[in-house]
C-alpha cells in the first residue's frame, strides 16, 4: 500500500490544511491526477499525487490541518510498483530522530498535571511556554493563555494572506542565510544579438504571442544547466544533481511577498511553449492558485527585476536548491570590443551559488555559456 | 404557639439534645447509656433533663467501665433495642475499641448476615478547652479505617440535631463523633425538622478557584475563611465531608475537577489521617483535573500542649486557611 503523505511544498512549510479531497475510496488515480486542495501560507494549492493506483482509504478530514509528512490517504498501487517501498526508508527515520528528542523533553517539564492534559488535548509543545506557576511549573492558566494567544494569531494569519506570503518568504529567506554560504559572480552580457533576433521572430507574431526577452534568457540558462549540471541541483547533505530541468520563476505580489512558481523541463520547450507557459504561470501565481508540483518542483531560481528596474539584482537562493541566478535591466551602454568603442544593449547577469555544493569556477563557467549561448539566438 | 420564623438559633448542645430527645420521643426502643449521662445530665450537659423526663430505665448511668457497657450497648442492639452508648470522650473510647472493632464492626460478616449490630456510639472529640495531651485527640481516622463501621463527624448544627435519627435507622454500628470544643457555639438552624441523610458529602459553600475539603471542627473555619477570602476576590467551596466512612469520593471529585486545587483541613495529626486518605483518592481518580499539588492543613504531630496559645498554634486556625489558600492560588 502506498502511503500518500502531505507533501513540502518548501522549505518554509511546515504544515497545511486539507480543504477537499478531489479523490474518493475506490477512485483510480494516475501520475499527475489533483488528489485534494490543501490550504498553506502560499495560498489554496492542488495537491497532485505521484502514483498510480486506487484510493483504498482517506485517513485525513477534510478542514484538518497537519504536518508535512502526515499520512493523508492510503493508495492500493495498481501492480508493478515495486520499487517504492525503497524510497519511504530515509523519510521513516528522519521521523523517528525528533520523537525521541521530544520524550527526554517532556520529562524535564515541570507542570501541572491538569496542564498535561490540557496540552496533549490542544497540541501545545510544553517546552515553549513558561511556566508562572510555582517554582516556575506551568499551570491552566498558562495553557489558557497559550490557547488564546494562537487563537488570535491564526484568525490574524487568515484575515491577510499577505502577511503569510510575508512569513513564508521571511522563514525561507532565514533560513537560506543562516545556512547557507552563498558567493556571487557577476559578467555583463551582451544581449544586442539576442534583441535583434526577437525583434525578427515578434515580426510574425501577433501581440499576445510576441516574446519577451526574459524568454531568451529562460532558454538560455536551460542550455547552459546541461553544461553545467551542478548549479541543476538542490543540497540534502550532499550535491544531488537533478534529471529535470525546471527553472523557477520569482513572481512579485502585488500585496508583496513572492512566489515561484516551476517552468517544467523549461530545456524542452521552444520559446514560443516557454511564453505560453509564462502567460498561464504568472496570473496564476499572482491569485494563489498554482498546483503543488508547481511550487516545489523547481531546481534553479531566476530573479529579473524587469524593464527600468535596477541593473544588477544579487539573490538568496531558495533552499534546497544550490543556485539563484540574477538578470537585472537591459541597458544601452558603451561597450569596447576589438579595439572599438561601440553602443550596445547589455544587461548585468549575476549568479548566487552555494558553495558548500560548488566553487566559483562552476559558477563562471556557467555565467561563461550563458553569454555564449545569447550570443547564438537562432541556436536557442 | 404562633411562631412562624423559618430558622432558630441554638447552641451546638442545644442541637444534640434535641437529637437525642426527639430520638427518645419517637422509639421506645432507644435509650441511652454512659458514664453521668442521666444524675448528673452528662458530662458536658448534653443529656440534661432527659433523665427526669424519659426516666432511669431509657437514660442509664454507668460504672467506669466503657469496654463493659459498650459491649452491653453491642448486646442489647443484637437483641432489637435501639442503644444510644455515650462514651464520653475519644479519649476513652481506647478502652471501647475491642468491642467496637473485634465485635460491633465483624459481628454481621461473621454470621453471614444473620445478626446486625445498629448500635449507636457517640464520642465527645477534638482538641480545645485547655485539656491537655491525654484529653485532646482527634481519632476519628482510628476508627474510618475499620470496615463494617459507618462515622460520622458532626461539623454543623444542623447535623448536630438530625444525624442521630438517620444513624439510629441504619442497621450497622454507627460512630458519632461530637466536638466539644463546639458545644457553646450558637447557630441559626432550620425551624422545621427536615430528615438527614448520612451517605455523602455536603457543599456548603459553592466556589470555583479551590475546593477546601474539611470535617469536624474545620467546617465552621473554613466557611469563615472562605468568607475572608472572597474579599480577596478568591472564590473558595466548602465541603464538609460528614461521613468519614465510607467516603463520598463523588462530591469531592466533582468539585476538584471544576476547581482543580484542593486544601485538606483537619484538626488531627497529619500522617495517616482522613487528609491522607482524601489526598490519595484525589491522586487516584482526578490526578489529571489537577493543576496544583493537593496540600493539607493538620494538627501539629506533638502531644497536643497545655498553654492556650500553644494550643491553638497546634491546630489549623481561619488564618492559617486563608494563608494556606493564598499561597496555592498566588503563589506568595
Amino acid at each position: 500500500m502506498i502511503e500518500f503523505q502531505m507533501p513540502s511544498l518548501g522549505a518554509d512549510m511546515e504544515d497545511g490544511t486539507l480543504i477537499e479531497w478531489k479523490k474518493k475510496p475506490g477512485d483510480v488515480v494516475k501520475r499527475g491526477d489533483i488528489i485534494a486542495e490543501v490550504d498553506t501560507q502560499k495560498g489554496l494549492i492542488e495537491i497532485e499525487v505521484f502514483d498510480e493506483g486506487t484510493i483504498a482509504e482517506l485517513l485525513i478530514q477534510e478542514g484538518t490541518k497537519v504536518p508535512v509528512g502526515t499520512k493523508m490517504a492510503l493508495i492500493q498501487p495498481s501492480t508493478i510498483e515495486a520499487e517504492k517501498p525503497i524510497e519511504l526508508h530515509p523519510i521513516m527515520e528522519k521521523i523517528s530522530e525528533p520523537i525521541i528528542e521530544e520524550k527526554t523533553d517532556t520529562i524535564s517539564i515541570k507542570a501541572s498535571p491538569l496542564a498535561k492534559k490540557m496540552a496533549q488535548e490542544n497540541h501545545i509543545d510544553l517546552s515553549k511556554i513558561i511556566g508562572t506557576g510555582p517554582d516556575g511549573a506551568i499551570t491552566k492558566e498558562d495553557i489558557d493563555a497559550s490557547i488564546k494567544q494562537s487563537e488570535t494569531a491564526e484568525t490574524e494569519k487568515i484575515s491577510t494572506p499577505s502577511e503569510a506570503i510575508r512569513m513564508a518568504v521571511a522563514a525561507a529567506m532565514s533560513k537560506s542565510n543562516r545556512e547557507i554560504p552563498h558567493y556571487y559572480l557577476e559578467k555583463k552580457i551582451d544581449m544586442t544579438k539576442a534583441l535583434a533576433w526577437l525583434q525578427e521572430a515578434n515580426k510574425q507574431r501577433t501581440v499576445a504571442n510576441r516574446l519577451l526577452p526574459v524568454v531568451l534568457f529562460i532558454k538560455a540558462m536551460a542550455k547552459s544547466l546541461k553544461e553545467v549540471p551542478d548549479l541543476n541541483a538542490v543540497w540534502e547533505n550532499g550535491l544531488l544533481q537533478k534529471t529535470e530541468i525546471n527553472i523557477g520563476f520569482v513572481v512579485s505580489l502585488r500585496n508583496g511577498g513572492i512566489i515561484v512558481p516551476a517552468i517544467p523541463q523549461s530545456d524542452t520547450k521552444n520559446a514560443d511553449e516557454i511564453m505560453t507557459a509564462l502567460n498561464d504561470l504568472i496570473p496564476r501565481a499572482r491569485a494563489l492558485k498554482l498546483r503543488s508540483s508547481e511550487l516545489s518542483s523547481s531546481t534553479i531560481t531566476l530573479t529579473n527585476l524587469g524593464d527600468a528596474g535596477a541593473d544588477t539584482v544579487f539573490g538568496i537562493i531558495y533552499p534546497p536548491q544550490v543556485a539563484i541566478v540574477g538578470l537585472g535591466n537591459i541597458t544601452e551602454q558603451p561597450f569596447a570590443e576589438n579595439g572599438m568603442l561601440g553602443i550596445r544593449s547589455l544587461a548585468n547577469v549575476t549568479l548566487a551559488g552555494d558553495h558548500r555544493a560548488t566553487d566559483g569556477l562552476t559558477g563562471s563557467r556557467f555565467l561563461s555559456s550563458l553569454d555564449k549561448n545569447l550570443q547564438n539566438p537562432e541556436a536557442l | 404557639m404562633q411562631i412562624d420564623v423559618a430558622t432558630i438559633t441554638m447552641t451546638y448542645r442545644e442541637a444534640l439534645k434535641q437529637g437525642l430527645r426527639e430520638a427518645l420521643q419517637n422509639d421506645e426502643r432507644v435509650f441511652l447509656m454512659g458514664e453521668d449521662v442521666g444524675r448528673y445530665g452528662g458530662s458536658f450537659a448534653v443529656s440534661k433533663g432527659l433523665f427526669q423526663e424519659f426516666g432511669e430505665d431509657r437514660i442509664m448511668d454507668m460504672p467506669l467501665s466503657e469496654a463493659g457497657f459498650t459491649g452491653a450497648g453491642i448486646g442489647a442492639a443484637i437483641l432489637g433495642m435501639k442503644p444510644i452508648v455515650e462514651i464520653m470522650t475519644v479519649n476513652f473510647s481506647l478502652l471501647a475499641m475491642d468491642q467496637i472493632i473485634n465485635n460491633a464492626a465483624t459481628l454481621s460478616h461473621m454470621s453471614g448476615g444473620q445478626i446486625n449490630v445498629p448500635v449507636v456510639i457517640r464520642m465527645g472529640c477534638g482538641i480545645g478547652k485547655q485539656l491537655a495531651a491525654q484529653h485532646s485527640h482527634s481519632w476519628e481516622s482510628f476508627y474510618a479505617h475499620v470496615p463494617g463501621l459507618i462515622v460520622l463527624s458532626v461539623g454543623t448544627h444542623e447535623d448536630a440535631r438530625g444525624m442521630l435519627a438517620a444513624a439510629l435507622k441504619n442497621p450497622n454500628p454507627v460512630l458519632l463523633f461530637e466536638y466539644t470544643s463546639m458545644l457553646n457555639l450558637e447557630s441559626e438552624v432550620a425551624n422545621a425538622f427536615e430528615p438527614i441523610t448520612i451517605t455523602n458529602a455536603k457543599v456548603l459553600r459553592v466556589g470555583k478557584d479551590i475546593s477546601i475539603v474539611t470535617y469536624g471542627t474545620g467546617v465552621y473555619k473554613s466557611q469563615e475563611a472562605a468568607k475572608l477570602l472572597a474579599t480577596l476576590g478568591i472564590d473558595s467551596e466548602v465541603i464538609d465531608l460528614r461521613v468519614l466512612r465510607p467516603l463520598d469520593e463523588a462530591t469531592i471529585l466533582t468539585s476538584v475537577a471544576k476547581t482543580h486545587r484542593v486544601l485538606i483541613v483537619e484538626d488531627a495529626w497529619r500522617s495517616v489521617s482522613i487528609s491522607s486518605e482524601i489526598s490519595a483518592r484525589i491522586s487516584e481518580h482526578a490526578f489529571y483535573d489537577l493543576d496544583a499539588p493537593i496540600q493539607r492543613l493538620c494538627g501539629v504531630e506533638v502531644p497536643i500542649p497545655y498553654p492556650i496559645h500553644l494550643e491553638e498554634a497546634a491546630v489549623p486556625q481561619v488564618n492559617d486557611i486563608v494563608n494556606a489558600v493564598k499561597k496555592m492560588i498566588r503563589y506568595d
